[in-house]
């Protein structure tokens, strides 16, 4: 079942597909144990997983350069790890331990990582968008090279504070790429039950922003229109848009009984157009083995295995720390 | 490895649920993502799926059980050429741990808030400095200016703020001296502005985020708070949000209910924020530049009707005031009134009134509202037995209310009279002139106040 949809004209070298598949592997796997943590109870709250939607943010983390930045929404776990954040540290927050990015205090929505220049992690839907256009501000304002990457999905696409933001990026050129993960559904609403737009990079166009829409589903493809983005925000020519077309697997997030679409929908997309599958067919054409590839799913389940067991073993914050963070000294 | 698959928890409340379907039978191959179950929650059926590779060993509890509680094992999954039997039989539920079980109990006062600071009643400045009478609205543009010039990073957004000089003037000047890099108009668009300001924040800037009045903020409140205020704890202390929101705030002349709205108390409320409301132009200039220079998020709450008053301003270089630090201006024995911003006004006048008629009154004006010196407050209390509070702000749930129970907490035993509180009335702002002097609190309401508790 591989790789049928792959375009053929997007080609890389095997080294590289190799991370790719690696990187998408190390989310997808995280996810999955995420997932299991949460049904023996030992995750809390609100959790939503990123499986289905990998490729996104594996591609467009294989554009960024030093001191590029990025910010996302609740659905945060594949970009942490994805820019290279410790897995063991994402895994105990999740459980609300000492050895969490946010020592226990943020959870699952609310992780941060200044060293990895991710900032957040955001359970307001839309509100990272002007965060993330503030972000690209301070870079225009030193007068350096980077850019941010602004996550968010169909649903925050109809609030009212990022078009406003595309207002303010484009009128100060602001070195910011808008990435809409359009997974087809905010929460359980699908997207043509939420707008009459027929795509959400084209609004855009209203305030002279250009964008496209891309096969999220394909590494490459998100990694080519990455790097068309970059070299338009890195020439200091604004911002621009990547209406990034993708799919979850799993409900929005642990409670959801998944009841407005069908699982043959779910099913069709897994088999036919799943971005690891397609990957792995890449690299099988490209001579790689199976005992390689067997080789990196047991370096991933080790890892993953490992964060877990972190998880599980680092302690809760001590009582002390509810009184600490709230403010820093002058 | 034979492994056990336990009753999944598929909501933040489930404790326990009804498997009321197997989708799969003993013997079955299943992949990560199969769907294996359906099982019933208290609010609605949600599908199980396989976490791992393998073959279902064997079902331990049948479809259609019920108040199957969460973690009680309910399949085996076994590897290829495995036995279900070489799992041995099922272990007692695993439970998430309990707190006592992995940290030791907590201390009784472990919840209990740290202990407040000690009275400070250190002058602003030197005895001697020399004084120049200035405008809150030039104190204001000189604290501005000054932290501008002192720190590249520091800039100022807004709506007007730019070639308008600013919609009341605070920022006359400051574009011609600091560019357009750094003096930015932006759309009328407090939302966006106020989250982008908080990016900018987070990014080595320390914006200084005008809003054209406090009334407009509501727009960009989720900014303020669910951004700036709380990231810094949510990150476990990795990042702050040093950015100063400010305008004028409450009410001001003839405006009417959409513009005449006192924020103290809902800013005050929100732990991760500093909330500055002065008074004078001197506190205005103090308060503005360590606001600047706080790595955290202020809120400033100027007035407009302040801005055009003048008070004395010491000539110094560099002019700060510490946060958490009441002013007392003026000592007396018999009744303590505690207000700030121009309820200040309000106070300084009736106890000049007051001390014609033989009753003294001590004056403190908090500055600050969060932090807050209370310290300063129950110390006078302490003295005089007898406290009112003075403020512009809806009554209900107000600062007053709230300072009201700490000294009640703190002085109980000291007081001979309630604390009473002049505030604005229950109302939203009226625009008729009569009835704005009504819903506002006036120097009459204090003495009466004063009168009351003093029984005089």
């Amino acid at each position: 079942m591989a790789a049928r949809r792959a375009s053929r004209n997007l080609v890389a070298p095997k080294k590289e597909l190799l991370k790719y598949y690696r990187d998408m592997l190390l989310i997808r796997r995280f996810e999955e144990k995420a997932g299991q943590l949460y049904g023996m109870g030992l995750i809390g709250g609100f959790c939503h997983l990123y499986i289905g939607q990998e490729a996104v943010v594996v591609g467009l983390e294989s554009v960024a350069m030093e001191g590029d930045k990025r910010i996302t929404t609740y659905r945060d776990h594949g970009h942490m790890l994805a820019c290279g954040m410790d897995a063991n540290g994402v895994m105990a927050e999740l459980t609300g331990r000492i050895g969490g990015y946010s020592k226990g205090k943020g959870g699952s929505m609310h992780m941060f990582s200044k060293e990895r220049d991710f900032y957040g992690g955001h359970g307001i839907v839309g509100a990272n968008v002007p965060l993330g256009a503030g972000l690209a501000f301070s870079d225009m304002y030193k007068g350096n090279k980077n850019v941010t990457f602004t996550y968010f999905g169909d649903g925050a696409a109809n609030q009212g504070q990022v078009y406003e933001t595309y207002n303010m990026a484009e009128l100060w050129k602001l070195p910011v790429i808008f990435v809409i993960e359009n997974n087809q559904y905010a929460m359980g609403t699908s997207v043509r039950r939420a707008t009459k737009s027929s795509s959400f990079w084209e609004r855009g166009t209203a305030f002279s922003i250009p964008g496209e829409q891309v096969d999220g589903m394909d590494v490459l493809a998100v990694r080519a229109a990455g790097q068309k983005a970059v070299k338009h925000c890195r020439a200091g020519k604004g911002p621009y848009i990547l209406e990034i077309m993708t799919y979850r697997y799993r409900g929005h997030s642990m409670s959801d009984p998944a009841k407005y679409r069908t699982r043959d929908e779910v099913q069709k997309i897994r088999e036919e157009r799943d971005a690891i599958e397609q990957v792995r067919g890449r690299l099988l054409d490209a001579g790689a083995t199976e005992a390689e590839l067997k080789a990196i799913d047991k370096e991933i389940k080790d890892i993953v295995n490992a964060s877990a067991e972190f998880a599980k073993e680092s302690p809760e914050p001590d009582p002390s720390e509810l009184w600490t963070d709230i403010t820093v000294d002058a | 490895m034979a492994t056990e698959i336990l009753m999944p928890a598929l909501s933040p409340t489930m404790e326990e649920g009804t498997l009321a379907k197997w989708l799969v039978k003993e013997g079955d191959s299943v992949s990560a993502g199969d769907i294996m179950a359906e099982i019933e929650t208290d609010k609605a059926t949600m599908e199980f799926e396989a976490v791992d590779d393998g073959i279902v060993g064997r079902i331990l509890v049948a479809e259609g059980t019920e108040a199957v509680k969460v973690n009680t094992p309910i399949a085996v999954i076994v590897e290829e050429g495995e036995s279900a039997n070489d799992i041995a039989a099922p272990a007692a539920p695993v439970s998430a741990p309990e707190s006592d079980e992995t940290t030791p109990a907590p201390e009784v006062a472990a919840n209990a808030r740290p202990a407040q600071p000690a009275v400070d009643r250190s002058p602003d400045y030197p005895e001697g400095t020399e004084l120049v009478s200035t405008t809150v609205r030039d104190a204001l543009r000189d604290a501005i200016a000054e932290e501008m010039r002192a720190d590249d990073t520091v800039f100022i957004m807004g709506e007007e703020v730019a070639e308008y000089q600013g919609a009341y003037k605070i920022t006359q000047g400051i574009l011609e001296e600091f560019g357009a890099r750094r003096v930015i108009d932006t759309p009328i668009t407090e939302h966006g502005f106020a989250g982008l300001g908080v990016g900018a924040s987070w990014g080595g800037l320390k914006p200084i985020v005008e809003f054209m009045t406090w009334n407009f903020a509501m727009q960009a409140i989720d900014h303020i708070i669910n951004s700036a205020a709380k990231t810094l704890y949510m990150s476990g202390g990795q990042m702050g949000s040093p950015i100063v929101f400010r305008g004028p705030n409450g009410a001001a002349a003839r405006v009417a209910a959409q513009h005449s709205q006192d924020y103290a108390a809902w800013y005050a409320s929100v732990p991760g924020l500093k909330v500055v409301q002065p008074f004078s132009a001197a506190d205005a200039k103090g308060l503005l530049k360590t606001a600047i220079r706080d790595p955290n998020p202020v809120v400033f709450l100027e007035n407009e009707i302040l801005y055009g008053r003048a008070f004395d301003v010491p000539k110094l270089d560099d002019f700060t005031i510490p946060f958490g630090k009441a002013r007392v201006w003026r000592e007396g024995s018999d009744v303590t009134l505690v207000s700030w911003g121009i309820g200040m006004s309000h106070a300084l006048e009736a106890a000049d009134e007051l001390a014609r008629n033989g009753i003294s009154a001590e004056v403190i004006d908090l500055r600050t509202l969060r932090p807050l010196d209370m310290a300063t407050v129950i110390e006078s209390v302490k003295k005089t037995n007898r406290c009112v509070t003075v403020e512009e702000a809806w009554p209900v749930a107000s600062m007053s209310d709230h300072i009201g129970s700490e000294i009640m907490r703190e002085a109980f035993d000291y007081l001979d009279a309630p604390v009473l509180k002049c505030a604005g009335k229950d109302v939203p702002m009226p625009y008729a002139a009569n009835l704005e002097r009504l819903a506002l609190t006036s120097v009459k309401e204090v003495i009466d106040a004063v009168r009351a508790v003093t029984y005089r």
